[in-house]
């Protein structure tokens, strides 16, 4: 009951906002929408609690019949486990802070309620897909979070940049989307149903099933495993669908913190836990879930290394640190996947919202090329800024250290050679996050200030309603690794999870990450202090440096400036031909072609009906002559007939 | 009349009927011109509240587990040649008589002011209409179905042609000629059906087998006829310019019920007594569904005039129910029901929507427009709803029936299951992008800085058509219950069918 509570309440903020807002006015829509959300999260951390104590019964909360095609069964239901649990309480705790927060970031604001009822319905939406207890129901929750998003990305609409930043999310996710579809098409065909309970069960019965595509003979596991990731990819922003998330900047920042930390981007990552009982039967998808993972990790890491915008410079660190995640769904480390999940979602909270409280400071500046100095006069901004660097450079007893070590350690105690690659990609980023981490945080508040006068005048702290949230999140992205540890990826994570997340018989990933060399458990922790040691040179110690490194290679400089080109070559190889080929279709192949024939024979019939008038003889025998043709054509249709 | 049927009284008849009283009726008024233009309007609008009341003892007694036709009228009509006035509704057009009575009052509201000349005879138009729809769908026999088949091309030919805009002529002469040159070949099918069986009742006829090699030529008949009328690629080029002439109400008409009837002649004429012939065909249906998918997704991307780009979408989504037709399996051929129920309700709505700003700025361009969320934030959420849709978001009817395809076409082939849901992608790409141009951005216009919000009539016309469009996508059971008997059935006959002729080891 609780749990439904917990589910439900934002929908009701979100409606009421939504709906009523105009009407009961601007203070009354933020006082509802926080009020139920506080509600929410209260009722998820109470769901919650009993799976901490290993004392909490999973179970399923029905709410009727979706819909019902011969055989083809899909209900309304939520799914009471372990998963779903930590999710819940995640997704609402942190989403009330940045409602909370959100109430003086944006004071200034025309639209009020319109903002926060997104907000509400955007937190619904991710609860509706974290406690689906099917994949269709999953999929309400995807395409929920897909239009919330779109919503929000876009929530200033005056702006060209924002509506197309928020059409480009909804599109390459759409991509995404229809692999998601397909997957569960074919989860259907192999087991007559999409309801968890049912497939999990079966999925032994299938192991040895096969599937004929693309001119070969697969493992239909396997092929659901990879329509399933390409789905993911799309939300999870990986290599390839990544280009919506650095424009999804766009937004309101305390959005940004939504998609980032708690709501949309982690969607994927949970379909990659949710399935694990599937998954596991599904080696070759999981290596590709894993190399997809660790390329992606690697990549977003080089490209947050030299973006000049704050908020691009966290996005992109997003992307990596969602890199990391599929390393440890690949490697079958999924409980080390939820657990990195869990304690990025309190520091990239905190990152992000910190980073508006920044920009709130700098009168709108994003670009930290014109900050620094700053320190001094917004403290605890730099402060939580701090922590959070911190926690996502994963240095000890941070949050980031505890989860970013377990995935690390977990790859390399996979001992194959994609779990090899994740570790090899997951280290060398954890060196470069270190490093941006702290090129941030220098430029941002360190230094001479590079702003303009009046802006440096304005510098100021932010109020106590969006401190608030930054302290709380501080504390969580400090604690949220050792306090949780134990139960999800330490001695007691057998009885925590109850098998709500499935390992194989012959995946001892969980219990192999304990006992690897000690130089390789450390190795995660050195980079990263030679990471902030390398940006501490560069930017302090010798500040022309970054500029001949990157006079002295140009062409790469650019290349990762650009973000490896991928907007350009989508424009090229998708966007531009399906306009032309928009264009040529309509005009060339409907106006020409399809219309040209009627049209031509509507003509010729005008310029001939001259002619015409000179077949109208008057001849009976002409006109029984062409009766007679006419009788013929009709007897030999007839005569096919037979 | 034989026997009572589950409403104690002829209600097919009458709901066929009672519309061309109401006409006959409006024909009487006489006085002022502005009198006779109230009073028709208010009497086409009762009537057709009275016909939609009645329709929903339809709805309340319809027997959902009898797979058979219900409600049955018989008269003898032409006992000499086996032809008879027999109605009916099975569960695979019970919907549709609801959808157009539901359709006509939404219509005749929304013609409420835009409608100012002969105001008389477009209401008499509209109630025509609605005597051949729901004749049309009611239809037991194969001569009274095809009388009313024809019979509705007059009144739309006449709203596009009379009340249309600047190329109306031209529109409703592509309109007619198009619809018609196919129905010809209709009727030579229905000849040679007649010759061979004696009779022309479609409970008959549907157990009657026909000769492989005779299917083969009838199909390709009923196809020219419905093909047309889905409108199916390369047939559709009629549908953009029809709706682009078509005052709103016209539109809404036209893509609500007119578009069904193609679609609902595959599955009532072609796939049960046509089955081998429907199976031979089948690659060639998916083909052409796919083509009209990608295809008419991509032109409707190029559109500048809005009702243009709802147009193609309307072809793009008949392609996704045409390749659910011949699945031949549950999911498929329900999810073919379910989505031309939800296009009916959904396009309809949006034609609506572009009705809303063209009666306040009478242009569809859609470079005319931008920013109307600052003026007009009510409509913004109606558009918005409609969009997601029309897009296909869970939880809206949009989702319920392409998804259902998706989940059919599968067990065809992965491939069809793909490029058939690729409106997913391309669906998203235009209705955003009609979405941003029109409702955001800012106001550049002068007679956009002072467009009204949404009426209060505007507002009782989209009510109805929100509540069912989130009803559908929330708890689309109650409506699936209906075509789930008759739908079951006619897999299991085709299966069956399909079967027999290998037992008997008769070649084609």
């Amino acid at each position: 009951m609780l749990y439904a509570v917990a589910v439900f309440a934002p929908l009701l903020g979100a409606l009421t906002a939504g709906l009523f807002g105009p009407y009961i006015g601007d203070k009354a829509s933020q006082a509802v929408t926080i009020l139920l959300m506080v509600v929410a999260a209260i009722c998820g951390t109470l769901s919650f609690l009993p799976f901490l104590d290993g004392e909490g019964l999973p179970g399923t909360v029905s709410l009727g019949t979706w819909m019902q095609v011969e055989g083809f069964h899909v209900e309304w239901a939520l799914r009471y486990d372990t998963l779903s649990a930590v999710m819940v309480a995640m997704v609402t705790f942190i989403a009330t802070l940045i409602h909370i927060y959100s109430v003086g970031y944006m004071s200034h604001d025309a639209t009020i309620p319109r903002f926060f009822g997104y907000l509400s319905l955007f937190t619904f939406a991710m609860l509706m897909l974290v406690t689906a207890d099917n994949l269709v129901q999953l999929f309400f929750g995807w395409e929920g979070v897909g239009l919330a998003s779109y919503l929000l990305i876009g929530y200033w609409y005056d702006r060209p940049s924002a509506c197309r930043a928020a059409m480009k999310a909804f599109i390459v996710n759409r991509v995404g989307d229809l692999f998601f579809a397909v997957g569960i098409a074919l989860v259907f065909l192999l087991f007559g149903s999409v309801e968890f309970p049912e497939i999990f069960a079966r999925v032994h019965e299938h192991v040895g099933d096969s599937y004929h595509v693309l001119g070969g003979t697969w493992h239909a596991l396997e092929v659901i495993g990879v329509l399933l990731f390409l789905g993911a990819a799309g939300k999870s922003a990986q290599l390839g669908l990544h280009t919506w998330l650095p424009d999804a900047m766009e937004g309101p920042t305390p959005v940004s913190a939504l998609i980032h930390a708690a709501t949309m981007v982690t969607a994927g990552v949970f379909l990659m836990a949710r399935m694990s009982p599937i998954l596991e039967y599904a080696p070759h998808a999981l290596g590709f879930i894993a190399f997809m993972g660790a390329s992606t990790c690697l990549f977003a890491a080089t490209i947050g290394c030299v973006q000049n915008d704050i908020k691009r410079i966290i996005a992109y660190s997003t992307c990596s640190q969602l890199g990391y995640m599929f390393i440890a769904a690949g490697v079958g480390a999924y409980q080390a996947s939820i657990f990195h999940l869990f304690t990025h979602a309190f520091f990239k909270a905190l990152l992000f919202l910190g980073a508006g409280s920044v920009i709130h400071a700098m009168s709108d500046e994003q670009d930290i090329r014109h900050m620094g100095g700053i320190w001094r006069k917004i403290p605890v901004t730099y402060a939580v800024m701090w922590v959070g660097s911190l926690a996502l450079a994963g240095i000890p007893i941070f949050a980031g250290y505890y989860s970013k070590d377990a995935i690390l350690e977990a790859a390399f105690a996979r001992g194959n050679a994609v779990g090899f690659y994740g570790f090899l990609c997951g280290t060398v980023a954890a060196f470069l996050t270190a490093f941006y981490s702290w090129r941030l945080l220098i430029l941002t508040f360190h230094g001479t200030s590079r702003a303009t006068p009046e802006k440096l005048a304005h510098v100021h702290e932010s109020p106590a309603v969006m401190l608030g949230p930054l302290v709380v999140l501080a504390l969580g992205a400090v604690a949220a690794g050792f306090a949780f540890e134990g139960s999800f990826i330490g001695e007691g994570w057998l009885e925590f999870w109850r098998g709500s997340i499935v390992n194989a018989a012959d995946n001892t990933v969980m219990h192999d990450m304990h006992h690897i060399p000690g130089i390789i458990g450390l190795l995660p922790t050195l980079v990263g202090l030679l990471g902030i040691a390398l940006a501490y040179v560069m930017y302090v110690a010798r500040p022309e440096l970054p500029g001949r490194v990157a006079a002295a290679v140009p062409r790469v400089y650019d290349f990762v400036l650009n973000k490896w080109y991928f907007d350009e070559l989508y424009d090229f190889i998708f966007v531009r031909p399906a306009v032309w080929l928009a264009r040529t279709l309509w005009q060339v192949g409907d106006a020409r072609m399809i219309d040209g024939i009627p049209n031509g024979i509507a003509a010729l019939t005008t310029d001939s009906s001259a002619q015409v008038v000179r077949i109208q003889t008057g001849s009976i025998a002409v006109y029984a002559f062409t009766m007679l043709i006419g009788l013929v054509l009709l007897v030999s249709i007839f005569l096919l007939f037979r | 009349m034989t026997g009572v049927n589950a409403a104690g009284f002829p209600i097919l008849s009458l709901l066929t009927w009672l519309p061309l009283v109401g006409g006959l009726f409006i024909m009487t008024v006489r006085g002022e011109e502005s009198v006779v233009a109230s009073n028709a309007r208010w009497a086409a609008l009762w009537t057709s509240l009275i016909v939609f009341a009645i329709s929903l003892v339809l709805w309340a007694k319809f027997d959902i587990s009898d797979p058979g036709f219900q409600f049955k009228e018989s008269l003898s009509w032409m006992p000499e040649f086996g032809v008879g006035y027999r109605m009916g509704v099975d569960g695979i057009s019970v919907l549709f008589v609801l959808l157009s009575t539901a359709l006509t009052p939404i219509c005749i509201l929304a013609s409420w002011d835009s409608i100012t000349t002969r105001v008389r005879e477009y209401m008499l138009a509209f109630l025509v209409l609605e005597t051949m729809m729901v004749g049309m769908f009611a239809a037991q026999d194969f001569i009274v179905f095809y009388m009313f088949f024809e019979g509705v091309l007059i009144p739309m030919f006449l709203i596009i042609g009379v009340w249309g805009g600047p190329r109306r002529v031209y529109a409703s002469f592509k309109f007619f000629l198009y619809t018609l040159a196919g129905s010809i070949l209709m009727l030579l099918a229905l000849l040679a059906i007649w010759y061979r069986a004696g009779t022309t009742d479609l409970a008959v006829l549907m157990q009657t087998p026909l000769p492989v090699g005779m299917q083969f030529w009838l199909f390709l008949a009923f196809f020219a006829s419905f093909a047309v009328k889905v409108p199916m690629w390369p047939v559709h080029t009629w549908l953009p310019d029809a709706h682009v002439e078509a005052p709103t109400a016209g539109s809404v008409i036209l893509a609500g019920v007119l578009l069904k009837m193609g679609a609902y002649g595959f599955f009532r004429f072609s796939l049960p007594m046509l089955p081998q012939a429907s199976q031979q065909f089948a690659p060639f249906m998916f083909t052409l569904g796919v083509v009209a998918v990608i295809y008419t997704s991509l032109v409707a991307l190029a559109q500048t005039d809005m009702k243009k780009l709802i147009a193609y979408s309307s072809v793009a989504h008949m392609g996704v129910v045409i390749i659910g037709i011949f699945t031949f399996n549950a999911q498929g051929l329900q999810g073919a029901l379910f989505q031309m129920l939800s296009h009916g309700v959904v396009s309809a709505a949006l034609f609506l929507c572009v009705g809303v700003v063209y009666d306040r700025i009478h242009t569809r361009d859609i470079a005319r427009y931008g920013g109307l969320a600052q003026r007009m934030p009510a409509y913004a959420i109606v558009f918005m709803l409609f969009t997601m849709a029309s897009v296909g978001l869970p939880g809206t009817a949009g989702f319920v029936g392409e998804f259902l395809v998706l989940v059919g076409a599968f067990k065809v082939s992965l491939y069809l299951a793909y490029l058939g849901s690729f409106g997913m992608i391309l669906g998203a790409a235009y209705m955003l992008y009609l979405y941003r141009r029109v409702i955001f951005g800012v106001i550049t216009r002068d007679d956009l800085r002072g467009i009204l919000d949404l009426s209060p009539r505007e507002v009782a016309v989209f009510a109805p058509l929100i509540l069912l469009t989130l009803w559908m996508g929330i708890y689309p059971s109650s409506f699936t219950q209906f075509f789930d008997a008759t739908v079951h059935a006619m897999v299991e006959s085709h299966t069956a069918a399909l079967a027999a002729p290998k037992l008997a080891g008769i070649a084609p």
